[in-house]
C-alpha cells in the first residue's frame, strides 16, 4: 500500500507492505539508520521517534499508522535547532558524557527532547521517571540524567534567545 | 510478522462489518500488546482492522454523574485530562503509572480492557468504580465483563467504543510495580460512593477481583486501620518468578491500605 507522511520536514510517499514496522521502514527502506532497534520487544526505547510530536516506540508501530502523520527521527533533530548542526540536547549529551557505547543514545535523545519540550526545567526525579522506557545497558544513567537536565535548560535558553 | 491485509474504517458499522465478514480478522487499538504478539507470531491474523480513524472512539466527557472515555483514548491523554483529573483523580493517576511515556502515548483504554491482562492496571479501575463497558452492540457492567485470564464478555466482532465511569466521592489506586515492566505485581483500586465502597485487585490472580470483606469494613469506617487485619487467601493467587502467592496475598492488604490513604487525601 502507498502511505504519505512528513518525514523530518519533507513530504514523503512510500510503498510498503502493511505488516511493516516503522523501525524497519526507516532503517531498511529509507536508510535512516540512526533509529536503533535494541530489544525488538517494546522495552528498551532505542527506537523512539516522534509521531505528531509524541515519543513512541517505532518497533511497535505499523507503517500504515504513519499515513497523514508527521514523523521526526534523530536524523531530523539536529537540523531543527541548535548550533553546529547539533540539537542542544545532543550537545548536552556530548558535553556531559551522556553516552558510553552510544547504542541507546538516539532513543534517549528523542525521549529527552519531548520531555524537555513539555517540562522546561525537569527535576532529577522527573527525568528519571521520564526515561523509564529507555534502557542503557552500559548502565550509564547518571550522566544521561545530568545531560537531560542540562539539555532541557539549553533548549529553553536557545528558544528564549531567538 | 506474517503478512496481513490492513483496513482502516471510518465508521464503527464498517469496522463491525469487516470483523464479521472477513475471516481471521483482528482489531488494532494502540498496538502495544497486539504488535509484540504479531512479531512473536503468537498471533498471525489474515487481516487487521485499525480503529485509529474512528472519531466516535475518541474524547472524554462529563455529564455530572459519570465520566465517559472513548476506547481509543491513549493512557497519556487520560492522565493529562483536566476532566479526569478533576472528577476521578485516582483514574488519571492510574493512567500516568502505566508502562512508560512511549507506551502511554500509544496504548489505549479500550485495548487494555479488551486484552484483560491479569497484571493490567485499568481493569482494577473499571471494576473498582463499577464502570460500564459500551460496545458496538450493547452495554456491559464491569461485574460481568472480566471473565477470566485474558478473557472478557466480548463476543467475536464486538468493539469497545467507550467506558462510562461513575464519579465516586473518593477513590485511590496503589500498585506495587514489577520493576522491569511496571505492570502490577499487585494493584488495588478503592472507590467510595454514597452507598458503599468497592475494592478491586489486579495482578494478584488470574484476573481482577473484588474483596467483599474489605468493602464491608470500609463501608463501616473508611480508614486504612479498618482493613489492616483482613487477610486474603493465597490459594488460587499467582506464583511466578516475581513473587509467590503468599507474598501477593500480603501485598493486597498493604496496597489496599495505601489506596484508602490515597483516597482520603
Ligand atoms: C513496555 C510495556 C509496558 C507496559 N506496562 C503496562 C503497565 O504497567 N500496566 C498496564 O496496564 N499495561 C501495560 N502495558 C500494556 C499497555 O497498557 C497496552 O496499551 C494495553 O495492554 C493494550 O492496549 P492497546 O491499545 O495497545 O491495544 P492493542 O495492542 O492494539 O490490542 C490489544 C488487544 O485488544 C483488542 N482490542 C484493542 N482495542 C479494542 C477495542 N476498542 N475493542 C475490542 N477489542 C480491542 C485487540 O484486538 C487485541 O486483542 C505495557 C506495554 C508495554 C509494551
Amino acid at each position: 500500500m502507498q502511505i504519505s507522511f512528513t518525514l523530518n520536514g519533507r513530504p514523503t510517499t512510500v510503498d510498503v507492505a502493511p505488516a511493516t514496522l516503522v523501525s524497519d521502514l526507516l532503517r531498511e527502506q529509507l536508510s535512516l539508520t540512526g533509529t536503533h532497534v535494541g530489544c525488538d520487544t517494546s522495552q528498551c526505547g532505542a527506537c523512539v521517534v516522534h509521531l505528531d510530536g509524541a515519543p513512541v516506540k517505532s518497533c511497535t508501530l505499523l507503517a500504515p499508522s504513519l499515513d497523514g502523520a508527521t514523523l521526526l527521527t534523530i536524523e531530523g533533530l539536529g537540523a531543527t535547532a541548535g548550533s553546529n548542526g547539533l540539537h542542544p540536547m545532543q550537545e548536552a549529551f556530548r558535553e556531559h558524557h551522556g553516552l558510553q557505547c552510544g547504542f541507546c543514545t538516539p532513543g534517549m535523545v528523542m525521549t529527552a527532547t519531548a520531555l524537555a519540550a513539555a517540562n522546561p526545567a525537569p527535576t532529577e526525579a522527573e527525568v528519571r521517571r521520564g526515561l523509564e522506557g529507555n534502557i542503557c545497558r552500559c548502565t550509564g544513567y547518571q550522566n544521561i540524567v545530568i545531560a537531560v537536565m542540562a539539555g532541557a535548560a539549553a533548549m529553553h535558553a536557545t528558544s528564549a534567545g531567538e | 510478522m506474517r503478512a496481513f491485509a490492513y483496513h482502516q474504517p471510518n465508521e464503527i458499522s464498517e469496522a463491525v462489518k469487516l470483523l464479521t465478514s472477513v475471516e481471521d480478522c483482528k482489531v488494532l487499538g494502540g498496538g502495544m500488546t497486539l504488535i509484540p504478539t504479531l512479531k512473536q507470531r503468537l498471533a498471525a491474523p489474515a487481516a487487521v482492522v485499525d480503529l485509529a480513524k474512528l472519531p466516535a472512539l475518541k474524547g472524554i466527557s462529563d455529564d455530572g454523574v459519570t465520566v465517559t472515555i472513548g476506547a481509543m483514548t491513549p493512557h497519556a491523554v487520560v492522565a493529562a485530562s483536566p476532566i479526569v483529573q478533576a472528577r476521578i483523580p485516582a483514574l488519571a493517576h492510574l493512567a500516568s503509572e502505566i508502562g512508560d511515556p512511549a507506551v502511554r502515548n500509544r496504548g489505549t483504554l479500550g485495548g487494555s480492557v479488551a486484552n484483560n491482562d491479569p497484571a493490567a492496571d485499568y481493569p482494577a479501575a473499571v471494576l473498582g468504580l463499577g464502570a460500564t463497558i459500551i460496545t458496538s452492540a450493547r452495554e456491559i457492567a464491569a461485574d460481568r465483563f472480566f471473565v477470566g485470564l485474558f478473557e472478557t464478555a466480548l463476543e467475536p466482532g464486538e468493539i469497545i467504543t467507550a467506558i462510562r465511569f461513575p464519579v465516586p466521592v473518593a477513590a485511590g489506586y496503589a500498585k506495587f510495580k514489577a520493576p522491569a515492566s511496571r505492570y502490577a505485581l499487585v494493584g488495588v483500586f478503592v472507590a467510595r460512593f454514597a452507598d458503599g465502597v468497592r475494592v478491586a485487585v489486579t495482578g494478584a490472580g488470574a484476573g481482577v477481583f473484588r474483596v467483599a470483606a474489605m468493602e464491608q469494613a470500609l463501608s463501616q469506617s473508611f480508614e486504612p486501620t479498618s482493613i489492616a487485619s483482613i487477610k486474603i487467601d493465597a490459594a488460587g493467587l499467582t506464583s511466578d518468578i516475581h513473587a509467590e502467592a503468599d507474598y501477593r496475598a500480603h501485598l493486597v492488604t498493604v496496597m489496599a491500605k495505601r489506596a484508602v490513604t490515597a483516597a482520603s487525601r
